[in-house]
């Protein structure tokens, strides 16, 4: 019974979405306001429709309904119920669902909070968004129901992937998804702009806290998901170039672009064009990680089961949403017009350069991910493009990226002065380059790539302390005045730049100290890493509730002081018959140790790995001081202000107040 | 041409790419080998490479030579369902490392377990290519008259070992 009203719900919130997708694109196309009023409930009534049909999933994986097909493969009544709950967006079915719930819920929160903007463009992106939820629920319906019955009932599950019950995979693919399908706002939001033939500066201010919001949800799922590949593979390395971490790579990438872009366009006017094509890059990049991921065509450690069908349906839905709008916008941009002039020397041109570094990036990982691909569609024989290729091409392309990081800040919107800049910065970078040199001393070891490391982080953030205090020497009053004067936004962009600089430190340092130690040790026997004592104290058995398993003692010690007690588990689950590694991590600030269980060898010693991994966490820490950053720019104060105040001017004097509001602020 | 149809156009091409390769599964190719002689071979073995070794030496007996090297994830992958395999004492696993530095393969054997009874090392690839090596790792059944039986791509699965290979090699031994 359950099942079958989600399945109800999925129908109607089919409907729904339909209805919110054409009357309000209509009716703003036609000026019928009626037509326009039906987007926010139409969207509101298809969320809760979504929202039912998850929740009945979710209820039949909690209570072990195993006459559901998706519960009955991916689900077994010996898992623990918080991954029972996971489960629900572990298969394919259910991680579409995850998606269109989070697509509904991000329509929801524009209905919302888009009381300022006009009826036009409510209508229009409310309907865009709704044009592509019923391109998912159709697939859903079509290809993938996750409420298909299977009868008679097993009479248990076949489990869920080991891989996947983790705290991590219950939080990632949540926070990847709200990333992904975040940057649908911006997506629909050019796609307005297009049809409403109105690109503006008014029309890049809507746009960028949805943006931002979307790349911060997008910058931690990409962090979670890195982590848990750290410490679930047991291998200790956090970054593979799988064609799967490429495709929530490349949004990034091209969002990381776009939150630039648009600051352009709503100050300065410029660059519009460029803008929307990133923003329909962007998430047509999701869309297209979503296709690789779910039909199939490229082998990787995430591959789910193929099914050609939906291959084809997915296939067919990016080529209506990414070429019908590439067609819009190959018919509409050249009518932009251009925005505000800027020399070459300028903040423009600088952003400029960067936005052209960072799409140049997402487009050579796109071309190594697809290239495999492209090889056998050609008959040219079959080959896997590895990390070799990925850090050839990408540290050349970030380089100059970070360099500019550093300068564009500091320099004039319109027409800067070179050599000022160059006054300006040359305390920062002489303070890099010593830094650069002296510092791997200080840490043991020289060597060219920890130098060049440490001298691109050291730079991002010594050259953030001189725009910061040049910017405080340009305001009034005592040096708290002169913080508090500062917008929000702008401590935002100074945050999310030394969260890179921290992600770079923590890559720099982990490949060049990083000690790997693989040991063959009896109960009794010491190994030693970088100063830490490692003792193996043999294994025991253990019982989980859906696995048994090895559990080995390991007692960690520093100088003969006792540090802590590490216990690495080796595991077998029962219904799928995989092993799997976990790995004891002491995590700190300076770097982890990390023990993993190999195989038992001879008379009761195991092989074991040992390393030490100096200040790994930086690199996800660096991840997480983004996404503060970009949280804190969303806080800013204008975005909150503005609210009321363009209540007022939009009642008074229509959109043209609302721009020159921006103009003003 | 107007520039902003550019961006059409590369999604058009991609998209084309896309459509023939959905027609093409990556993990199963139909190798023109099965049921064919395996393709002879001498090659020195991994860790003593003065010592040669050559399928002939495998004569009479069935047995798995699978594809590896230190540098592809999906051997990781796969790597445990092989220590597995070594240990049940199934059948013999010889493996061909694949284009790899020796210092790197026999680090990674040591790192991870060695579940092969030697490695023979096809440092330029070309015995691979013999065997029309698509990717790496790939695993072939070769029987008793050195006949290749089966061909799995991509990583072992114990799903493929229960199902597929098992009962192959289980017959093929009788």
């Amino acid at each position: 019974m359950i099942p079958e009203l989600g399945h109800f719900a999925l129908i109607l919130a089919l409907l729904l979405a339909l209805t919110q997708g054409v009357l309000p694109v209509i009716g703003a196309a036609r000026a019928i306001p009626a037509w326009m009023a039906v987007a926010r409930p139409a969207a509101q009534g298809q969320f809760v429709f979504v929202a039912i049909a998850f929740g009945c999933l979710a209820w039949s994986f909690a209570n072990n309904d195993f006459s559901v097909l998706n519960v009955a493969t991916n689900s077994n009544s010996q898992l623990p119920l918080q991954y029972r709950i996971a489960a629900t967006w572990g298969s394919h079915e259910g991680s579409l669902l995850l998606w269109v719930l989070m697509l509904s819920l991000w329509t929801v929160a524009v209905s919302v909070f888009s009381r300022q903007l006009p009826e036009e463009m409510v209508a229009r992106v409310v309907g865009v968004m709704g044009l592509i939820s019923v391109g998912f629920l159709l697939f859903m319906l079509l290809t993938s129901n996750p409420f298909e019955r299977l009868l008679p009932a097993a009479a248990d599950g076949r489990d869920l992937n080991p891989l996947l019950q983790d705290p991590g995979m219950v939080i990632h693919p949540p926070m990847l998804y709200m990333g992904y399908v975040g940057f649908s706002v911006a997506f629909a939001f050019a796609i307005a702009a297009l049809l409403g033939g109105k690109l503006d500066a008014t029309w890049a201010r809507w746009s960028r806290p949805w943006t931002t919001l979307a790349w911060c949800f997008l910058t931690l799922g990409i962090m979670l998901g890195s982590w848990w590949a750290y410490y679930e593979l047991g291998w200790g390395g956090w970054w593979f170039w799988d064609p799967v971490e490429n495709a929530s790579f490349m949004p990034w990438l091209f969002g990381t672009a776009l939150i630039h872009s648009l600051a352009v366009t709503e100050k300065r006017g410029s660059f519009k064009s460029w803008t929307v094509l990133l923003a329909i890059c962007a998430f047509s990049l999701s869309l297209l990680g979503t296709f690789l991921v779910r039909s199939g065509v490229l082998t990787s450690v995430h591959a789910f089961a193929t099914d050609p069908k939906r291959g084809i349906f997915i296939l067919a839905f990016l080529t209506v949403v990414i070429g019908g709008s590439l067609v819009l916008f190959a018919w509409r941009a050249p009518r932009v017009g251009l925005g505000g002039a800027f020399e070459l020397v300028s903040r423009e041109s600088m952003l400029l350069a960067n936005n052209v570094l960072l799409a140049v990036a997402a487009g050579s990982v796109l071309l190594g991910t697809l290239y495999p691909l492209f090889l056998d569609a050609l008959n040219l024989g079959k080959i896997s493009v590895g990390p070799p290729y990925f850090d050839a091409v990408f540290v050349p392309l970030m380089t100059p990226a970070v360099f500019l990081m550093g300068i564009g800040p500091l320099a004039r919107w319109k027409d800067a002065s070179l050599p000022e800049i160059a006054v300006r910065l040359r305390w920062a970078f002489g303070v890099s380059v010593v830094t650069a040199l002296l510092l791997p001393f200080v840490m043991g070891r020289w060597t060219p790539f920890i130098a060049f490391g440490l001298l691109l982080a050291a730079w991002i953030i010594a050259s953030s302390a001189v725009t910061l205090k040049h910017r405080l020497s340009r305001s009034e009053g005592g040096l708290r005045a002169r913080l508090g004067a500062q917008p929000r936004a702008y401590y935002g962009m100074l945050l999310a730049h030394c969260g890179v600089a921290v992600f770079i430190i923590g890559v720099t340092l982990v490949k060049g100290y990083e000690t790997e130690r693989d040991v063959r040790m009896a109960v009794g026997d010491s190994v030693t890493v970088s100063n830490y004592t490692f003792r193996f104290d043999g294994v025991q058995s253990i019982n989980g509730p859906n696995y048994r398993g090895s559990r080995g003692t390991i007692d960690v010690s520093r100088g003969g002081k006792h540090v802590r007690v590490l216990h690495p588990e080796k595991r077998i689950y029962h219904v799928q018959q995989m092993p799997m590694t976990e790995a004891a991590i002491d995590t700190g600030i300076f770097g982890d140790l990390y023990v993993s269980l190999g195989e038992p060898v001879s008379g009761g010693a195991w092989s074991v790995r040992v390393y030490h991994k100096p200040f790994v966490t930086w690199i996800w820490g660096g991840c997480i001081i983004m996404a503060l950053g970009g949280l804190l720019a969303l806080c800013d104060r204008r975005y909150r202000v503005s609210a009321g105040r363009h209540e007022a001017i939009v009642s008074g004097g229509g959109t043209k107040g609302a721009a020159g509001e921006v103009a003003a602020g | 041409m107007n520039r902003f149809l550019l961006p059409l156009g590369i999604f058009i091409v991609i998209a084309a790419f896309l459509a023939v390769g959905l027609g093409l599964n990556p993990r199963e190719v139909p190798s023109p080998l099965i049921n064919k002689p395996a393709p002879a071979f001498t090659l020195p073995q991994l860790h003593q490479p003065e010592k040669a070794f050559s399928q002939q030496d495998m004569k009479g007996k069935v047995w798995l030579l699978n594809v590896w090297a230190s540098w592809c994830v999906s051997c990781r992958e796969e790597h445990p369902v092989l220590m597995e395999l070594a240990k049940s004492n199934a059948v013999p696993i010889y493996g061909l490392n694949y284009k790899d530095p020796r210092d790197d393969a026999i680090a990674w054997l040591k790192q991870l377990g060695d579940p092969y009874v030697l490695s023979i090392a096809d440092r330029d690839g070309r015995v691979g290519i013999d065997y029309g090596v698509y990717g790496v790792p790939e695993t072939f059944v070769i029987d008793k008259q050195g006949a290749i039986r089966y061909k799995q791509i991509g990583p072992l699965t114990p799903k493929a070992l229960k199902d597929k290979i098992l009962p192959l090699v289980k017959e093929l031994q009788l």
